[in-house]
């Protein structure tokens, strides 16, 4: 079956309230050669991802559906912590909670370094915490997470 | 030779906001960011931004103004203020942000008019300075385009 996306290339979701850091992130993605989406709230995330913002998900886990959530081939998503409405951490646990997207790592940005906020990010799933104004150095840290990921899903394709 | 004039002028205004506090290493980051592909990813992030500061400040001034000051609201402007302050190195507004963000929390009325005051004045340094290296910048083009 051909896949819709080019497995080469590493498909980024990128979330913030903030039209500056939009862009920002947008660049320092692009820059390093992730293919980028850029959405300002969770909600439009989950909608990008196809999942509601009900707690249950409505399809069920075998539907030819999700299959077409693969196809987007989202392989990290990264998203601001402070955004109104829905959080960072809301849209990481709704992605936790998801039997389709809970394996694709995210990543938590914040301008604020509070030490409880970081831990309960990284010990409810998130893979990163990264401080604003977020560097180009902080970027390449995210490419070991999504190799990782990657090797994981190819050795359970081959089960 | 004009060009070489232009950015020894161009370098010198932008050591010299670095010197006084006015922009931080984060500008440097910005500048690494554009490149042939995004020429003028710089230019753009300083108009985006100071579109945004004078939202939030002209925000910030009706708040400050209210008989009853919302300050849960005040913060949550302040904080936007700080983080694209932040994102684009203007450190001293950042600062003048984190100042705000403090008299608030205090409750301190008098502190808060003194701090809105210094982000008003941080905010118009950086944009007339940005404005002018904007301007240099585009001048430089040209010229080089011209060649």
């Amino acid at each position: 079956m051909e896949m819709a996306v080019d497995k080469t290339q590493f498909h980024v979701l990128a979330v913030d309230d903030s039209l500056i850091d939009r862009k920002l992130i947008e660049r320092l993605l692009k820059t390093s050669s992730f293919q980028v989406t850029v959405v300002d709230s969770g909600s439009k995330a989950l909608e990008f991802l196809g999942l509601n913002d009900d707690e249950h998900e409505q399809r069920d886990s075998n539907s030819d559906e999700d299959q077409d959530h693969q196809d987007l081939g989202v392989n990290l998503i990264i998203t601001d912590y402070c955004m109104p409405g829905m959080t960072g951490y809301d849209l990481l646990k709704r992605i936790k909670k998801s039997s389709c997207f809970r394996d694709i790592p995210v990543v938590i940005m914040s301008s604020e370094n509070i030490p409880s906020r970081i831990n309960r990010c990284l010990e409810d799933g998130a893979e990163e915490f990264l401080l604003k104004p977020v560097q180009l150095s902080d970027v390449n840290k995210l490419r070991p997470h999504l190799m990782k990921a990657r090797s994981n899903e190819r050795l359970f394709d081959q089960h | 030779m004009a060009i070489a004039a232009l950015k020894t002028q161009r370098r010198n205004l932008v050591q010299s906001m670095f010197d006084e506090g006015v922009l931080d290493n984060q500008f440097n980051q910005l500048q690494d960011l554009q490149d042939s592909s995004n020429p003028n990813f710089v230019e753009e992030v300083i108009s985006l931004f100071c579109n945004d500061a004078e939202r939030i400040i002209t925000e910030l001034n009706r708040y400050l103004n209210d008989q009853n000051v919302d300050f849960s609201k005040l913060d949550s402007y302040v904080h936007q203020l700080k983080g694209s302050s932040s994102s684009i190195g203007a450190y001293r507004l950042k600062l003048a942000c984190v100042n705000l963000r403090q008299a608030s929390e205090e409750r301190n009325m008098e502190e808060c008019a003194g701090a809105f005051n210094s982000i008003r004045r941080e905010y118009y340094v950086v944009r007339s300075k940005l404005q002018v290296l904007i301007q240099l910048e585009r001048h430089i083009v040209n010229l080089e385009n011209q060649q």
